[in-house]
């Protein structure tokens, strides 16, 4: 009897648990078919090369391509130094008890908090008007350069401390310095970390309109510099699904090319990062 | 792998002064050491001489591996730790204003209790640390490898895998590398915190006996848990006992003197096996 009630509790818990791994994995191919079956009948090679005319629903998306990574560059150039910096402050230099140290991870946690329309309102008031850069590429990016800062720093840290602490001491029992240990054993073994934090990062940023509505804009014409507006690929999906009418079949096909542009990135990141640790490290 | 080939050869060693000259190279006066409110170290002084082995024994937390990392000032990566009293090596403060911490460790080399290999070849775990204290040429960096490996009798076994990562050496041979990347910057001192302890009985007593072949050439201050292992290799002593979580220093001697007539009879009762 107790056998018997134990194998029917082990079969339905592993019955569950596989159901769901299903489900999930069938959520994401359900997506991932209706953007095929909705946009590879409008995907061309012109589709890319060409600007988008009537509001999107004839001509291609390349002006919109060429904006989104501008934004896309602007954010990281500027987020990237800034997180990868304040994690190793955090990790490295001051001991995790510090009252400086919670202030910063404090504000982290209240800035990843924060909705990303509110990031775009920011942005709009700061970037645009305040500093004068008005609906611009620059202004879209350095407000996505702010939201991706608690989300690069969170696991930049994490991935630093995870990083076992005998290097340290014995890097500096050999008389290395700090910087030392850094640059040749503590980030190389973190590399991995830091790009699967990018990697979320470039996500959440390649993913973002509201914030970009305020701020890069959204003319669809291709941009002259980072002083010009610019629209964003989801932006641009979101306005030819929402305001043009019959502009569903070039909506999916440019969603299908912002996951398909996702899915490289993450391909190539996730290359790089264990290229990087073959070169540096040997485990 | 690698386990009868040369596995256990020791390369030649040249011979150095004769230990046991009494010629203190550390002093350690009134040292305390506390973690937070936590006195883990009170009041210890003690001399260390130069060229020999001094063995620091005693129960776990009586503040031995406190006591090492203090004469290399790693106790200053711990948060919290605070000093108290004077540590001086050949009669320089090494908390003096203008003492230079890397260069303080350059001269006093560490071994850990696990092997600590850094996760890159085997050249390069060496080659690093050199290249850090400004020794770049490549024809020097590539002698001392060599040398040091000759030393610490490693060169049969891997000098023709020298790219190879050296995480993939076995335990001991790992051991034996740290004290080769320790050796390699040249140390006056040796600390060593139970170098064996992590280690099979066969690398162990390899261990065991290239420590004593670095006598007289270093000075090597080593905590061991193995009472018989200590009175192998060991010239001098340090009994540390703990009271009331507090470490102190209950008896330092010749090794002899410590493990055959202690004077004190906590010593006696510990190197007998009866307490600790």
């Amino acid at each position: 009897m107790f056998e018997m009630m134990q194998r029917i509790r082990e079969l339905s818990v592993q019955s569950l648990v596989y159901l769901a791994a299903l489900l999930v994995s069938a959520i994401f191919i359900w997506i991932l078919s209706d953007l095929v079956r909705g946009g590879i009948a409008h995907l061309s090679w012109e589709f890319l090369t060409e600007s988008p005319r009537d509001a999107g629903r004839a001509g291609g998306i390349a002006s919109i391509l060429v904006s989104t990574i501008l934004i896309l560059l602007v954010a990281l150039v500027t987020a990237i130094p800034l997180a990868w910096a304040t994690a190793v402050l955090l990790a490295e230099f001051i001991p995790i008890t510090s009252l400086f140290g919670k202030v910063v991870r404090f504000s982290l946690y209240v800035l990843a908090g924060v909705p990303s329309i509110v990031f775009g309102l920011f942005g709009n008031a700061f970037f645009s008007i305040y500093l004068g850069l008005g609906f611009s590429i620059l202004s879209g990016g350095l407000t996505l350069a702010c939201m991706l800062l608690p989300i690069l720093t969170a696991t930049a840290e994490a991935g630093l401390r995870a990083v076992p602490d005998n290097y340290r001491l014995s890097s500096a029992a050999l008389g290395m310095t700090r910087t030392a240990a850094l640059i040749h054993l503590i980030v190389p073994a973190a590399a991995p970390a830091l790009v699967a934090g990018l990697l979320i990062g470039i996500g959440r940023a390649l993913a973002e309109t509201a914030a970009l509505l305020f701020t890069s804009g959204y003319v669809d014409r291709m941009p002259g510099s980072l002083l010009d507006s610019g629209r964003a690929l989801a932006l641009h999906i979101f306005d030819l699904s929402m305001n043009v009418p019959g502009g569903d079949a070039p909506a999916f096909a440019a969603a299908l090319i912002l996951v398909s542009l996702l899915l490289c990135i993450n391909i190539l990141a996730m290359k790089l990062a264990y290229d990087l640790q073959r070169r540096k490290m040997m485990i | 792998m690698n386990t009868n080939r040369d596995a256990f050869t020791l390369g030649p060693l040249e011979s150095g002064p004769a230990c046991c000259v009494p010629q203190p190279i550390i002093q350690v006066k009134n040292l305390s050491l506390r973690y937070g409110d936590k006195i883990a170290l009170d009041n210890v002084t003690l001399d260390v001489f130069k060229g020999c082995i001094t063995a620091l024994i005693g129960p776990s937390g009586c503040g031995k591996t406190s006591f090492l990392s203090a004469i290399n000032r790693l106790t200053d990566l711990i948060p919290g730790c605070s000093i108290n009293g004077r540590i001086l090596i050949n009669g320089q403060d090494i908390h003096a204003a203008n003492n230079n911490v890397q260069a303080l460790r350059r001269n006093i080399g560490m071994v850990f209790q696990k092997p600590t290999p850094f996760p890159l070849s085997v050249r390069r775990n060496l080659s690093l640390p050199l290249n850090e204290h400004g020794v770049i040429k490549k024809s020097e960096v590539a002698a001392i490898i060599e040398q040091v490996l000759q030393d610490v009798g490693l060169w049969g076994e891997v000098c023709d895998r020298l790219d190879t990562p050296a995480l993939s050496l076995s335990g001991g041979q790992q051991q034996r590398l740290c004290i080769a990347r320790a050796l390699a910057l040249n140390p006056e001192i040796l600390l060593m915190d139970e170098p064996c302890s992590a280690l099979d009985p066969i690398a162990s007593g390899v261990v065991e006996d290239l420590i004593n072949r670095l006598q007289g050439r270093y000075t090597i201050v080593i905590v061991t848990h193995n009472l018989a292992q200590a009175r192998r290799i060991a010239n001098y002593a340090a009994f540390f006992w703990v009271r009331e979580r507090t470490g102190q220093l209950i008896e330092f001697g010749r090794c002899q003197h410590i493990f055959e007539s202690p004077n004190h009879e906590l010593t006696a009762a510990f190197v007998n096996g009866h307490r600790g």
